[in-house]
């Protein structure tokens, strides 16, 4: 979906970060991230590692206090909200973590419809069947739904991960790098998953990648997030033509350019 | 003179910080106890959970406390013995066996094996889940970790600590009696007599009272130094360490402070 300019100004974000800052001791990490999310929208952000794209998810889903600036889910103000409605406005909110995070003294498909058994509306037998079908979804099969978190391999863990994540269905979703580790194929899978979630469900995504291919497949646009910053934005088009050097060199994959690596130590 | 100035500030500095961090980790504290217990008191509760947890504390922590207790008992009547046995070894023996026992032993002993085994392995769980992000993704699903997490632990504690006391006093008046009986050759039906007419209520209800406080301290700090654990894996095994020593040094303080309150020295 490609807003026009006067449509995104008259459309409300789902979730509108103005100025965020948040620093862990002397180390700036977010330095004022602006950025609109609109309903239905698939954003990917992407930058180099360590720029602060998984702390940016989690002050939004409140597991991180930032130190200023503002989150707006659905047009409310978080931080202003008491704490039973904030906990309301983020509960919509389904989360893959960069490392999965399933809840290892569960099976993966108690793991999977952990969600459906705490709120005791839907069975047992019902929650698995619910879950069995997310897991087909994400490419992993019957025989998998007994084991424990344990016995899986890091591609698999991402799976039941991005499972869990849309078994509410629900209507803001956060994929934390939801294709590394997966072989190519797989990959795919994931993204045609994501691309259909987001259509069908009209959910509105937020996706943190390094892999261009599956961010060409999932954006409708891509933020690129650079010292605690965006530094640019656009769609998927926008994006082989535009002539900033940090997003050129970043998806060139090279390692000559504006972003300096420090792979030199400092000097004391 | 420089020199020594700046070493005096030196000083003064590391004793603001450590009173600073001292006052800061016992706010944390107070505020992780406050919200404990809040969530402990409002639904939603979880069962299961709460279940999983009273099986784990009472019945694999048996055989630990039943055993220390049972061996307390036995000592005690034995050290008694040699202690009194020029006067009516009879009655003193089981007298102080019985008070011993009720009132001291069962309590902090079994507080102390408790706190190594239980609160150990609760810093160790919450611990690993906090830093695997498994806490951050319990509130994802919304299920608040207070509730989910450590109103199970610490409820349990509460309720099974004084369970495995009451067994406890019960097995060191055994311990007692055994040596008595089958060791020292004192007359069994005597001692039973004796026993049971020094047995006031008060002795043992006190404590139970001191093993509910344990219960709470040990699930307490057990799940508040998991909660609070950071860094991986050596984090973790820092905070199971701090779970086990403060909660058996807080336990003996407070047993010290609710012998105080209870009998009014
Ligand atoms: N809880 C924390 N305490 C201290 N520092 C943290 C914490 N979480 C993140 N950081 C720091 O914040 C910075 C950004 O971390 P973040 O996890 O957001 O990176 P990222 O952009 O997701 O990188 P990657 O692509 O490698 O996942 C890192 O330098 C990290 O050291
Ligand atoms: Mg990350």
């Amino acid at each position: 979906m490609v807003f026009f300019k006067t449509q995104e100004e008259t459309l409300l974000p789902k979730i509108r970060l103005s100025h965020l800052q948040k620093a862990f001791g002397h180390k700036k990490v977010l330095a004022g991230v602006d950025l609109d999310v609109y309903p239905g929208e698939s954003l990917v952000i992407i930058g180099g590692s360590g720029t602060g794209k998984s702390v940016t998810l989690k002050c939004i889903l409140g597991l991180l206090t930032p130190d200023s600036g503002k989150i707006e889910i659905d047009g409310q103000d978080i931080a202003t909200l008491p704490r039973k409605e904030r906990e309301k406005a983020t509960a919509h909110i389904g989360m893959l973590f960069q490392n999965a995070a399933l809840f290892d003294s569960l099976s993966v498909w108690e793991n999977v419809a952990f969600a459906l058994l705490q709120n005791k509306k839907t069975s047992r037998t019902e929650a698995k069947k619910l879950a069995l079908q997310k897991l087909a979804q994400v490419g992993l099969k019957k025989d998998v739904a007994d084991l424990y978190p344990a016995d899986l391999s890091g591609g698999m863990k991402k799976r039941v991960g991005l499972a869990r994540a849309i078994a509410t269905n629900p209507d803001i979703i956060f994929f934390d790098e939801p294709t590394t580790g997966l072989d190519p194929i797989m990959s795919d899978v994931i993204n045609d998953l994501i691309v259909s979630t987001v259509k069908n469900l009209g959910a509105t995504a937020l996706t943190i990648t390094h892999d261009m291919k599956s961010a060409r497949k999932i954006a409708d646009r891509i933020a690129m997030l650079h010292e605690g910053k965006i530094i640019w934005m656009g769609t998927v088009k926008e994006l082989d033509k535009t002539k900033n050097p940090y997003v050129k060199q970043f998806i060139a994959g090279s390692a000559e350019g504006p972003i300096k690596m420090e792979i030199k130590a400092d000097k004391a | 003179m420089r020199l020594r100035n700046t070493g005096f500030i030196a000083f003064i500095t590391l004793i603001g910080h450590v009173l600073l961090n001292f006052f800061r980790a016992t706010g944390e504290l107070c505020l992780f106890l406050g919200e404990t217990i809040y969530h402990c008191l409002t639904p939603p509760f979880y069962g299961k959970a709460l279940l999983r947890q009273l099986i784990e504390i009472g019945f694999y922590s048996l055989p630990v406390v039943a055993l220390t207790t049972l061996f307390a008992g036995m000592v005690i009547a034995l050290q008694t013995y040699t202690g009194f046995s020029q006067f009516s070894a009879e009655g003193a023996v089981a007298m102080v066996v019985l008070v011993a026992v009720t009132r001291e032993l069962a309590p902090v002993m079994a507080g102390l094996m408790v706190a190594g085994r239980i609160g150990a392995s609760m810093a160790a769980e919450i611990g690993t889940m906090r830093v695997t992000e498994q806490i951050d993704a319990l509130s994802t699903l919304s299920t608040n970790p207070f509730k989910y997490l450590i109103a199970p632990r610490v409820l349990a504690g509460i309720v099974m600590v004084p369970v495995l006391v009451f067994i406890g006093d019960i097995l060191g008046i055994c311990g007692g009696y055994m040596i008595g009986v089958y060791k020292l050759d004192f007359n069994a039906s005597t001692y039973l007599i004796n026993t049971w007419e020094y047995l006031k209520p008060m002795d043992v209800i006190s404590g139970l009272t001191k093993a509910a406080v344990f219960g709470f301290i040990i699930t307490a700090l057990g799940c508040y130094n998991g909660y609070h654990s950071k860094g991986g894996a050596q984090g973790v095994g820092q905070a199971t360490t701090n779970a086990v020593v403060s909660a058996s040094i807080l336990i003996l303080i407070f047993n010290y402070i609710l012998t105080e309150l209870f009998f009014n020295v």
